[in-house]
């Protein structure tokens, strides 16, 4: 039976579960508020963590979304290192790993994503890292450091974000960098061809080596530590330390295991509810269900806040869809990478700018409708592509693709033209 | 150390010292200062951390940058000619007194 006195937690520290939690307190809650991590520190930022700390850790609060005077404002009792065992449904209890139970008149699941594993043998070797937290990041920080100065090689296992971003962390720290990626071009479930190649141009002309199609099959070690990686053609690459960047998988251990509806991470609608009108989720652990029936996974800090403030308002009985133009990004070298839009199931890409810089975007279209914009060093295409896809108005193909053909001026008049009239 | 002043959407005024350095974004987030999203952390990446510079500090401060400048073209509420966004102003004893304002949306 629910208490409605007991507190509503959130299970999770991380970029929604701290979003659900302010999101609440806007939203006029004003009860008992509890947020759980499993990590040490309190609510922390992410994306820093493959970019400029990985390179330059600071202090762990230069990386805080919200400082401790903000937490006691908002009266949120932070519990950290603490450990959610299993979610007892039918007495709305949250059992912990020490044992103890926990109350919820409402519950938040904002459990993230774990990174995905390679499966192969010596993927568990002394020196094979994968990126979740601080912890992980100082490692691989650390790791790299020690090859720099080692003149060891850093083996790379992924060309996605993640590992493009580590790959560019490590060639600025000094180390040599290999990325092993087993599909032909870079970042390839996400982007198109064009800009695959000009990350590849990137990262080669910075002295990182791609090498495309590869399977690896082990890792070797050496005196119980990494020494190379095996691929399927025979090849090894000696190396220092491996950083795997495969992609991630919803963590949904603790909702599967409440019989909470899951499919490649716990099923949401729009508005972040789950299978339990008493359960909301948000962030990365979360699939959600499309209006045209699909799932979509989205692991992004905007997906994160976006869900979380949705969560917050299911919690308190209302409704708040989350309609926002999905947006991303990504800093490599000096090189800015913006997406806005999704751009699954596109037929058509078209490009402004300057390929070689590069300074350009890609535009990506279904049936002659823009989906999604990615952005090199084109902030103000960027934006651009964001007020229209935000607008719902598109410019054609021919539009999108000529230099002199000013885009915001479809957002002009008294209403904005559509791509059918322009 | 400089004392910086901020309004929050509804009025209420919230004034922190700040040691020189950090962004004025930074001091905002750390002290729960509502009406601030800063979505990327002080990236200048998402116009979250909007803000509006009280006019008699203007022009104290380093102007925008070129990407600061395009970023605050989509800023979720009215762009003003003293719109700025605040992880890009950097806290310094000059700007001991400085108020900015935050709007009623940044997303």
């Amino acid at each position: 039976m629910v208490d409605s006195q007991a507190p509503i937690v959130i299970v999770g520290a991380g970029q929604a579960g701290m979003q659900v939690a302010e999101s609440l307190r806007q939203e006029g809650f004003s009860g008992a508020l509890i947020l759980c991590g499993e990590e040490p520190h309190p609510p922390y930022q992410r994306p820093p963590l493959s970019k400029k700390w990985l390179i330059e850790p600071l202090a762990v609060a230069t990386l805080s979304l919200r400082g401790p005077a903000a937490l006691e404002r908002l009266k949120i009792t932070l519990r950290l290192e603490t450990r959610v065992r299993a979610i007892d449904r039918s007495a709305c209890q949250l059992e912990l790993a020490d044992g103890t139970r926990l109350a919820y008149s409402r519950l938040a699941l904002a459990t993230g994503s774990l990174p995905r594993t390679l499966p192969v043998p010596g993927a568990s070797l002394p020196g094979v890292l994968a990126l979740r937290g601080i912890a992980d990041s100082l490692a691989i920080g650390a790791a790299i450091r020690r090859c720099a100065a080692e003149g060891q090689r850093v083996v790379v296992v992924g060309g996605g974000f993640i590992g493009l971003e580590v790959a560019a962390g490590a060639r600025k720290l000094g180390a040599e960098v290999t990325v092993l990626e087993g599909l032909p071009r870079l970042m390839s479930r996400v982007t198109a061809p064009v800009v695959s190649e000009a990350f590849a141009r990137l990262h080669e002309a910075h002295g990182v080596q791609l090498v495309f199609g590869a399977q690896v099959t082990e890792i070797v070690g050496h005196e119980g530590r990494v020494a190379a990686v095996r691929t399927l053609d025979g090849r090894e690459y000696g190396c220092g330390c491996v950083v795997v960047g495969i992609g991630v998988v919803p963590d949904d251990l603790l909702a599967r295991s409440a019989g909470l509806l899951c499919e490649r991470g716990i099923v949401v609608d729009d508005c972040s509810r789950t299978s339990d009108p008493l359960i909301a989720a948000a962030g990365d652990c979360t699939a959600r269900r499309m209006g045209d029936g699909e799932l979509v996974r989205l692991e992004s800090v905007q997906n994160a806040i976006e869900q979380g403030k949705s969560a917050a308002a299911a919690m308190m009985g209302r409704t708040r869809q989350f309609i926002n133009t999905p947006w991303f990004w990504s800093d490599q070298y000096d090189v800015k990478l913006q997406m806005v839009g999704l751009s699954r199931g596109y037929d058509e890409v078209v490009t402004r700018g300057d390929l070689a810089k590069p300074a350009f975007s890609a535009f990506y279209f279904r049936a002659d409708r823009l989906l999604a914009v990615d952005s090199l060093n084109r902030i103000s295409d960027h934006m651009q592509a964001k007020r229209l896809l935000d607008h719902g108005v598109s410019p054609t193909p021919a539009q999108a693709a000529d230099p002199l053909f000013e885009l915001p001026s479809l957002l002009k008049g008294p209403r904005p033209a559509t791509a059918d009239e322009a | 150390m400089p004392r910086i002043r901020y309004l929050e959407p509804d009025g209420r005024e919230v004034l922190l010292e700040l040691a020189p350095g950090q962004s004025l974004m930074r001091g905002a987030v750390d002290a729960g200062v509502d009406g601030i999203e800063a979505q990327c952390g002080g990236n200048c990446a998402c116009a979250t951390c909007h803000c509006y510079v009280r006019a008699d500090w203007l022009d104290k401060l380093e102007p925008p940058s070129d990407d600061e400048q395009l970023m605050l073209g989509n800023v979720a509420a009215e762009r003003r000619p003293n719109s700025r966004l605040s992880c890009q102003l950097i806290v310094e004893d000059a700007l001991d007194g400085l108020t900015v304002q935050f709007p009623d949306r940044q997303s």
